[in-house]
């Protein structure tokens, strides 16, 4: 259970820096750790104790494997994390073009 | 049970178009605007051609063509029922007429091609979204949706768009985390990612704490995507900085296809509802309806009024659904939970039509006139009279004057509201609907009426592309208040409130072959 | 952009091939060990970015591969959608179905379609990967003029 409670506070870290941090590439690190906890999670839900990797191979002995499908769809996340991420940092990199800043404090034009 | 063979055309067409643009564009001019207009009115027609037919069970698809194994469904399942028909077919047709739309529009922007394949590709999701039955396969399709619609908020690359696409990015991707958690817990309670193969395990299952806890999580994430009340402040922003048919786009029908429609979805067919959460969703809903509308009132930016005027008329939705939700909680009367159900449902397909012709006739005024700040406009009507005229019934529709099917949608949703025994409910509603009149009225008197302001002297009416997808709108306007009668109202819309209240129609994919 | 020092370009140049294979093992394999077309794809697009950091490149150069890697993209991401859809004519008229004869279990050619869509998957995330970089690079060169 301590490995749950590990990666809930990892995910709390990750909030706390998109909310208190100021500048525009550390909210983008704090959202990806954020990210890399729920991976993490999803790891952690199709683990088996003495589990073996579920590929076929001649001469397998163990009839435990652990469970593919979190894993399967942990990769998905990391592509679709991947084109988030850059998504952002190119946002992030144009913003610094028009404002000269990576303070969000001074990037607001849009009020109201 | 039948596989019908035409519905992975919705995910395929769009997708193929998205990915063919960037390599064939470059040859041949003008390939961009016809494929995409092409794939959207094809789309159009298959939806309409099902809806015609009548889908009585639902219809399914399996990817791969796997089998069940013993009673596990294995195959990722593609869903053609009542409720997705409808929802495709607003989706294609806002999609195709925008789409028409943004021809002349887009002129303006240096890299056309980017714009369509995003634009394909933002539709691809919203279909897949619409039509797949398996839990991450939906949050595959809402990430391709969103992360599309974050590049194209961002494509005018100023100052504004670029602060306005990094809000909704990070808050989009708070959202999906949400979303992504909750599929996580769910996974782990049950070991299985089919919608309706979860259903039948919640539906046996004891009461659990954690499938009320990821009910709540996916609520804040879906809540997020569709810009409920306390979670509304990305959509000003995004939707106002946007060009205008992807604000037609998003505010028409991306909030409502990944918001709306999961929240539906999973709330109606997946989950055994309880008392509480309903209480919730209908609460969100009055409070998005009334924080909105206030916050539309004051502000001065044509695109940004009717941003907030969209998290408003959002609220009107979730609390007709809300409402059936409680309803059938209590164990009260179906027919009223029905009727309340197909109150929201009707002003969906409603606010997509009359809000994506707002926004398309925002952007004709800033086509023309560069300008979108209300104290600076005036007088266009004698100008520009279709996009004046479109606008104006629009507004009407949107604030509930007959004939006009924006009336009909909020009176079901009253006169539900009323035999369901919700009096405040239904009374709030008729107040906001008067504040709805009052901030269309100051739209359309700073707009179009009143004096001619010096600086916009000789404009001309839009190009014809342009003027096109306004009328066949504001035609959809006075057209789509005839679902209300009784024959048409059968055929078209109750198939799609029994798949939300027999919960048992949708398991039905389950028990095939 | 400038390249680097000597030393890291003559380690560059005899490594950078020994990535490139690597990459092209991970994706033909991708049926039988872990890996597969993504993170194989990811090692192809890696020998590509040392090539261009170590060696460096004027923006217009940059700008002109940037154009040629998204259309390989574009390209590879259809090459993909045509092998799911040519499914729906062949054998079982499914889409996504394994419509090739699946062979025998670890030989490296079995698994009917799946080596085919892992090589498109590579060359999709491949170029996007590498799109992805030069995109950034020519931003942080325009920002800095």
């Amino acid at each position: 259970m301590i490995v749950y409670l590990l990666c809930f506070i990892l995910f709390l870290v990750g909030l706390f820096g998109v909310l208190t941090k100021r500048n525009v590439i550390k909210i983008v690190i704090g959202l990806s750790i954020m990210e890399f906890s729920i991976f993490l999670f999803f790891a952690l839900i199709g683990y088996i104790d003495e589990g073996l990797a579920p590929i076929i191979v001649q001469n397998i002995s163990s009839t435990k494997f652990v469970d593919p499908l979190p894993q399967a769809m942990v990769l998905t996340a990391i592509v679709i994390g991947l084109a988030t991420n850059s998504m952002l940092l190119a946002i992030a990199i144009r913003l610094y073009k028009k404002y000269n800043t990576f303070d969000i404090r001074k990037i607001n034009s849009l009020k109201g | 049970m039948i596989m019908e063979p035409l519905i992975p055309l919705y995910v395929i067409l769009p997708l193929g178009a998205a990915f063919l643009i960037p390599v064939i564009g470059r040859l041949i001019k003008g390939f961009q605007k016809t494929i995409t207009s092409l794939v959207f009115l094809f789309l159009l027609g298959l939806s309409i051609k099902f809806i015609i037919s009548g889908i009585n069970e639902p219809l399914s698809y399996r990817i791969g063509g796997w089998e069940p194994v013993a009673g596990i469904p294995i195959a990722i399942y593609f869903i053609l029922d009542g409720l997705s028909i409808f929802m495709l077919c607003i989706v294609n047709l806002i999609a195709f007429l925008s789409g028409f739309y943004a021809i002349s529009y887009i002129k303006k922007f240096t890299a056309e091609n980017n714009f369509y394949a995003l634009f394909s590709l933002m539709v691809a999701g919203m279909n897949g979204v619409i039509l797949t039955g398996d839990l991450f396969n939906l949050f595959v399709f809402l990430e391709i949706a969103v992360i599309a619609s974050y590049a194209l908020v961002a494509f005018g690359i100023e100052k504004e768009e670029l602060e306005a696409s990094f809000k909704y990015q990070v808050l989009g991707g708070l959202a999906s985390l949400l979303i992504l958690f909750s599929i996580g817990l769910l996974y782990w309670n049950t070991k299985t990612l089919n919608i309706a193969d979860i259903a039948t395990i919640v539906k046996t299952g004891a009461y659990n704490k954690i499938l009320i806890f990821s009910q709540l999580v996916l609520l804040a994430g879906f809540g997020l995507k569709a810009a409920i009340i306390p979670f509304h402040a990305w959509l000003p922003d995004a939707h106002s900085s946007a060009p205008s048919p992807i604000s037609s786009m998003l505010s028409g029908v991306l909030i409502k296809a990944i918001g709306i429609y999961a929240i539906i979805r999973l709330f109606f067919n997946m989950f055994a509802i309880s008392h509480e959460v309903a209480l919730t969703l209908t609460t969100l809903g009055v409070l998005s309806m009334v924080i909105g509308s206030l916050l539309a009132i004051g502000q001065w930016d044509i695109k940004r009024m009717l941003a907030y005027s969209s998290i408003s008329q959002v609220g009107y939705i979730i609390m007709g659904i809300g409402i059936g939700l409680l309803i059938l909680t209590t164990n009260g009367n179906k027919t009223i939970a029905a009727l309340s159900i197909f109150g929201g449902l009707f002003h969906l397909v409603n606010h997509a039509v009359f809000k994506g012709l707002l926004f398309l006739s925002a952007g004709a005024v800033e086509h023309r006139t560069g300008i979108r700040d209300l104290n600076k406009l005036g007088g266009l009507s004698g100008k520009m009279p279709i996009t004046s005229s479109s606008s104006l019934i629009a507004s009407l529709a949107i604030s509930g004057i007959p004939p006009f099917n924006g009336f009909f949608s909020k009176l079901v949703i009253i006169i539900a509201a009323i035999q369901g025994q919700f009096y405040w409910l239904a009374g709030i509603a008729i107040v906001i609907s008067i504040i709805t009149l009052a901030y269309f009225l100051k739209l359309q008197k700073n707009t179009f009426y009143g004096d001619v302001k010096n600086k916009i002297d000789n404009i001309k009416e839009v190009p014809f592309t342009m003027c096109f997808s306004m009328i066949v709108l504001a035609i959809l306007c006075v057209c789509l208040s005839l679902l209300i009668i009784p024959g048409i109202r059968e055929a078209v819309i109750e198939p799609v409130v029994n798949t939300l209240i027999n919960k048992a129609n949708y398991l039905l994919i389950l028990s095939e072959i | 952009m400038n390249g680097m020092t000597p030393i890291v370009k003559k380690v560059t140049q005899l490594i950078v091939g020994l990535i490139f294979l690597y990459g092209i093992y991970i994706i033909t394999h991708g049926h039988l060990t872990p890996g597969g077309g993504f993170a194989g794809g990811a090692v192809v697009a890696g020998s590509f970015i040392l090539l261009v950091l170590a060696y460096g490149s004027d923006i217009l150069k940059l700008k002109k591969r940037e154009e040629g890697s998204s259309v390989v993209e574009s390209l590879g991401i259809f090459l993909f959608i045509v092998l799911a859809f040519a499914a729906i004519f062949i054998g079982t008229k499914v889409f996504f179905a394994n419509y090739l004869p699946k062979g025998v279990i670890g030989e490296l050619i079995s698994a009917g379609v799946i080596p085919l869509y892992n090589i498109a998957v590579g060359i999709e995330v491949a170029a996007a990967l590498f799109t992805i970089f030069l995109a950034l690079v020519i931003y942080k060169e325009e920002v800095l003029k």
